[in-house]
């Protein structure tokens, strides 16, 4: 929200700086995001006294005028009808620079040379007005600086609101909070030219009338009061300079003096007004009611809105007017004709103004106050002065008080503080005098009561309700820089780690060393799958879905990288996964691993002339095996059709690795890719196995396999049959050739005994046992 | 007198002790082969036909030839020290040459703050734990304190999910907006003391933009127990603070506004960039706001079958990304989601 330090300095008597005002809002919880000085662009026009008055030989419109700019007198070409010698204006010289950047120079105009310029309102950004220039009663001499002369300077500062606090979303509020700060009581600024006394208001249960209209509230729950006013014999005109000044100085953008007046009152107040022109309610009444399913009403920004129970409407004899608390409707909005208006001031009830934006899609000043809450004690102050600012600015008379409909007039909340708990909470043991003073700086009513404090709300407070709300107001008053930093003791969490995160760890260091990059990808995609949790409000269709699998991000970030003509791409991410296995549930989530590598398996070296081979299969295969050893508690990697899978003990398969579909350039590479799930139980400590004490020997096994058989099977076969003498056997070769009808498989076997040392004959038995063996089973021969 | 094989070889060594003196590194291994080569070498062959010999004249010229040995591979081993150290140029070996490099992998600069973040955090005892992304409304927002009712809710641009209860029950489907959830589903299993930090992804319904994505990491930190209070939170996040960043940070707690905290904090830190003088990444103010915190609201305590009475306890939680982003100078959050190897690869020297 926009605030004027001049008006804030108003309320508090005093003169404010900027830069020690954002401090201390901040340390009360309203960060300043802005400071911005007002009007930095009016530091080169001077106050300038018309000596004399011409008419300019060669047009009607103009006149020839003689300024004193304090050193010299300088002619000057006016076209402005209301110039007059003796009078003061701001005065732009030649060489000035004019809001909007434009610079000043000596220009003939019909003939006589123009030495700057006189200006209007519009010209300085002070206002829409444009139909003559700016009079000046002043008693600052010619030559003053226009800014220092005018009471124009001001700053602009932008505070952040937090939601719980509404009554900072106006001057008063922001006032209250400094005023504390400061010890300074708050005041509201004279209005120039306000009437000093007014009839008062009158308080009725239901219903009552003022002006001639007949108020009522059936509508209890959404409106729990409603007071209006009615104001007669108003001219609607553009609103003196200081209120222009004033909506000005905080970015709102002056209309006229009645729409000005009813934003002036909200923005320094916090209550939101509505002015109806009277003329233009019908039969006499306004109603406060529940809207009519299916009831339709035009709002003041020209759109038909359709209404519902859940929203208060204020309506005449022949239907809806008014959008309670969010929005007038165009039927009795006030307009140049205008002379008589009922202004209205209400309290909503913050839920229901919630319910009726969210419903009606539409924010405004005021249902942005009523959602938060607004102060209903303060209302008949916020109307006795809303209408004496309108017969300031307006003129017309108040020929009988305001009326009051207040069904139920709300008592004054109160809560119990404990002294004791203060310290319990802040670790800081306050006294209860320091607790009193600090609160009712703030405006609250302190009473000692036992041992505890009967503390009373003020009615802006809404977001108080319990004891440790009062205890936050005690500590944010204070400073929380007045707080120790105290590091005490703890006891240890009863919460235990999750193993997951542990053993995530270990997968990015064997990744990371293994040349992978780790990614992070959005679990936000478009996936066709009926087990996929959707977004019932996606950003876009690509967004639509959770994702079930983290293979297809990494190859899109691959296809990525390669428009980036990156050609070697290594990425792993580690990640959740959902599955839908119930559309009314939550989704089951997982934890996964998954990786993509596509170009060089080393970098290019110069010592092989730049060549480097590409990764292939036979990498990822390790590459899985070896994530899969660290991600997993058990099971095996299992060959299938188009690569390898993770075949958990349990019978599921928990994990895949195979070439990857990809949109490939020509001159890249195959994309491999593995995805396997995390396993997240603990795995049992290695135990080590004594080492050797005798020698090994190795013979090797070089086998002509036909076409079908799997070298696997054929493993198993020599494993088995080799029995407990093969320490290990590896395939350390293989061969293809048409002379073979097949190929040739070569393993390396290594025999050891750990009791003895291996004699030739022992090994060469055992190799001859294993051909037999192959021979028989699967009809394979040595090569 | 017929000379002894051992004679000539006795000649032939010193010549060759005076030629390794001054040998260059490919002559040195050429005497070394010639003379104490395992198949040919001169010496080598000498020692291997020693059973030619009288056995009277073994012994005499089997010592003799293993001390010529010795006395030859003190020299080599000499010659070829004095070449390593001297740096004695080699004639064919350019050492600016390039290494022979190999691929090293990055962990993600936001995994790296994760896991320094709950590291300091584990000095405080706090323990580790992961929560899951999809949540209902009552545990991201309700048992939170925060009321759908309230504007409070509105912070939250909330991604929802198909099917399930409807929005706004308290029972619908939808994306966690914030670690927080897990406060709750802690309270909920475990009793006081209860010390966690909590890193995972957190959504929120943005477009991707220079400084908004609809995913991003937090890290939530919750303590409850026996007489926790302000001012130990103040402490323990300051301490945070000294050792994640420097220990001569300067750390600012203002008052804020959290439905699930009271009293409530944002908490600055002072700019690491200017160090606190006012630049464009701080917008002038010397401080970078790098939490929200807080002391346990009472309500959330209740809500979770906590007694409010008794316990007290502090909450905090952190954006681990925009903290990358500020460490490293990443002026685009869309970098850190889009697995662009040139940007991952400049994280590969680790921090």
């Amino acid at each position: 929200m926009n605030v004027s330090l001049g008006w804030l300095g108003a309320m508090l008597g005093q003169e404010l700086d900027a830069a020690d005002v954002a401090r201390r809002l901040a340390m009360l919880g309203a960060p300043v995001e802005g400071i911005e000085e007002l009007h930095r662009d009016l530091d080169d026009l001077v106050i300038g006294l018309v000596e004399r008055v011409e008419p300019h030989p060669n047009a009607d419109r103009l006149s020839r005028c003689w300024v004193n700019d304090g050193t010299d007198v300088r002619e000057v070409v006016c076209g402005a009808p209301n110039v007059r010698a003796g009078a003061k204006y701001p005065y732009a010289p030649v060489g000035a620079t004019l809001p909007g950047g434009i610079k000043l120079s000596a220009r003939k105009i019909r003939g006589v040379v123009s030495h700057g310029m006189l200006c209007s309102p519009r010209e300085l950004g002070l206002g829409a007005d444009h139909e003559g220039i700016l009079e000046l009663v002043i008693d600052a001499p010619p030559g003053t600086r226009f800014v220092d002369a005018v009471p124009l300077g001001d700053t602009r500062l932008e505070l952040e609101i937090t939601a719980n606090r509404p009554d900072l979303l106006g001057h008063r509020g922001v006032a209250r909070e400094l005023g504390a700060a400061l010890g300074q009581p708050v005041k509201l600024p004279a209005i120039p030219g306000a009437p000093t006394d007014g009839p008062a208001s009158r308080r009725v249960d239901t219903r009552g009338s003022v002006g001639g209209i007949e108020v009522s509230i059936e509508d209890r729950e959404g409106c729990p009061r409603y007071m209006a006013a009615v104001v007669r014999g108003i001219t609607v005109g553009p609103s003196p300079a200081w209120l222009e000044a004033r909506l000005l100085g905080i970015g709102a953008r002056p209309i006229n003096n009645v729409v000005d007046a009813t934003n002036y009152i909200l923005f320094e107040l916090n209550q939101p007004l509505h002015a109806f022109d009277l003329a233009r309610i019908r039969g006499g009444k306004i109603i406060v009611r529940r809207a009519e399913a299916g009831e339709v009403l035009e709002t003041l920004d020209g759109e038909a809105r359709r209404l519902s129970p859940i929203m208060t409407m204020i309506c005449d004899a022949q239907g809806a007017t008014a959008v309670g608390g969010v929005m007038g409707g165009a039927i009795s909005e006030v307009s140049d004709a205008t002379t008589d208006v009922l202004l209205e001031c209400a309290y909503f009830d913050p839920k229901r103004i919630r319910a009726t934006r969210q419903a009606l899609r539409m924010s405004t000043d005021a249902s942005y106050r009523f959602e938060r809450g607004t102060d209903p004690d303060a209302m008949p102050e916020v109307l006795r002065r809303a209408v004496a600012l309108i017969r300031a600015v307006a003129g017309g008379t108040e020929p009988e008080g305001a009326i009051d409909v207040y069904p139920s007039p709300a008592r004054p909340r109160s809560i119990f503080l404990r002294p004791s708990r203060v310290g319990h909470v802040l670790g800081v043991d306050l006294s209860s005098d320091e607790i009193q003073r600090l609160l009712v700086s703030l405006g609250f009513a302190v009473a000692p009561k036992d041992d505890r404090l009967h503390v009373q709300i003020p009615s802006w407070r809404p977001d108080v309700t319990r004891e440790v709300d009062l205890i936050e107001e005690i500590a944010r008053l204070r400073g929380y820089d007045s707080f120790p930093l105290e590091l005490r003791p703890f006891r240890s969490s009863s919460v235990p780690d999750d193993p997951g995160e542990v053993r995530k760890r270990r997968i990015r260091e064997l990744l990371t060393g293994a040349g992978l990059h780790e990614a992070r990808l959005s679990p936000l995609t478009r996936v066709d799958h009926e087990a996929a949790a959707s977004l019932a409000n996606p950003l876009s269709a690509d967004e639509g879905q959770l994702r079930m699998s983290l293979l297809p991000g990494l190859v899109a970030a691959v296809e990525r990288n390669w428009s980036a003509r990156v050609r070697d791409v290594r990425l792993f991410e580690i990640g959740t996964v959902f599955h839908r296995e119930r559309r009314d549930a939550l989704p089951t989530e997982r934890q996964r691993v998954a990786g993509v590598v596509t170009g060089a398996r080393t970098p290019a070296h110069w010592s092989a002339a730049g060549k480097t081979d590409d990764f292939d299969r036979w990498d990822l295969r390790a590459l899985f095996g070896a994530v899969a050893e660290f991600a997993r508690v058990d099971g095996s990697l299992r060959a299938t059709q188009r690569g390898w899978e993770w075949l958990a003990s349990h019978g599921d398969v928990c994990g895949e690795a195979r070439v990857m579909d990809a949109d490939r350039p020509a001159w890249a590479a195959d994309v491999l890719g593995f995805e396997i799930d995390l396993d997240i139980a603990e795995r049992p400590y290695v135990q080590s196995v004594a080492l050797p004490t005798t020698p090994a020997i190795e013979r090797d096994l070089a086998l002509v396999l036909p076409g079908a058989l799997s070298a696997e099977r054929v493993e198993e076969t020599i494993r088995e049959s080799a029995g407990a003498l093969l320490e290990r056997c590896y395939i350390f070769d293989e061969y293809r050739g048409k002379e073979l009808g097949g190929r040739s498989v070569a393993w390396r076997l290594v025999f050891r005994s750990p009791g003895r040392t291996l004699r030739e004959e022992d090994a060469d038995a055992v190799v001859d046992r294993v051909v037999v063996e192959l021979k028989e089973r699967f009809d394979v021969v040595r090569r | 007198m017929p000379t002894s094989p051992l004679d000539e070889l006795v000649a032939g060594v010193a010549e060759a002790m005076e030629e390794i003196a001054a040998a260059d590194e490919t002559r040195l291994a050429e005497l070394r082969t010639e003379w104490l080569g395992r198949k040919a070498g001169r010496l080598t062959r000498l020692l291997r036909g020693l059973t030619d010999f009288a056995p009277d004249e073994r012994r005499g010229i089997g010592a003799r030839a293993n001390q010529l040995k010795r006395e030859l591979e003190t020299a080599l081993s000499a010659r070829d020290a004095a070449l390593r150290t001297s740096g004695a140029p080699a004639p064919d070996v350019d050492w600016t040459m390039p290494g022979r490099e190999w691929w090293r992998g990055a962990v993600h600069p936001v995994t790296a703050v994760i896991d320094e973040i709950c590291d300091v955090f584990r000095e405080l005892g706090f323990t580790r734990v992961t929560g899951p992304e999809a949540e209902t409304e009552e545990y991201n927002f309700t048992k939170l304190n925060i009321s759908l009712n309230h504007p409070a809710a509105d912070e939250h641009d909330t991604f929802y999910l198909q099917g399930g209860p409807p929005m706004g029950s308290g029972r619908a489907l939808l994306l966690r907006t914030h670690t927080s959830p897990m406060q709750a589903r802690t309270m909920e299993r475990f009793t006081p003391p209860i010390r966690i930090v909590v890193p995972g992804l957190v959504y929120r319904r943005d477009a991707f933009d220079p400084s908004h994505a609809p995913a991003f990491e937090q890290i939530e930190g919750l303590a409850v127990d026996d007489g926790v209070t302000f001012v130990e939170f103040k402490a323990a996040i300051d301490f945070f603070v000294k050792r994640f960043f420097t220990a001569d940070t300067a750390v600012r707690f203002r008052p804020s506004f959290f439905p699930f905290t009271e009293p409530s904090a944002e908490v600055d830190v002072q700019c690491q960039l200017c160090r606190g003088s006012g630049c464009t990444t701080c917008k002038q103010t010397g401080f970078l706001e790098i939490m929200g915190a807080g002391m346990v609201h009472p309500a959330v305590f209740e809500h979770c079958g906590i007694d409010a009475e008794r316990y007290t306890g502090y909450a905090f939680g952190m954006g681990a990304a925009r903290i990358a982003m500020l460490r490293h100078g990443i002026p685009d959050i869309r970098l850190l989601y889009q697995a662009d190897m040139r940007f991952l690869d400049q994280f590969r020297g680790g921090r």
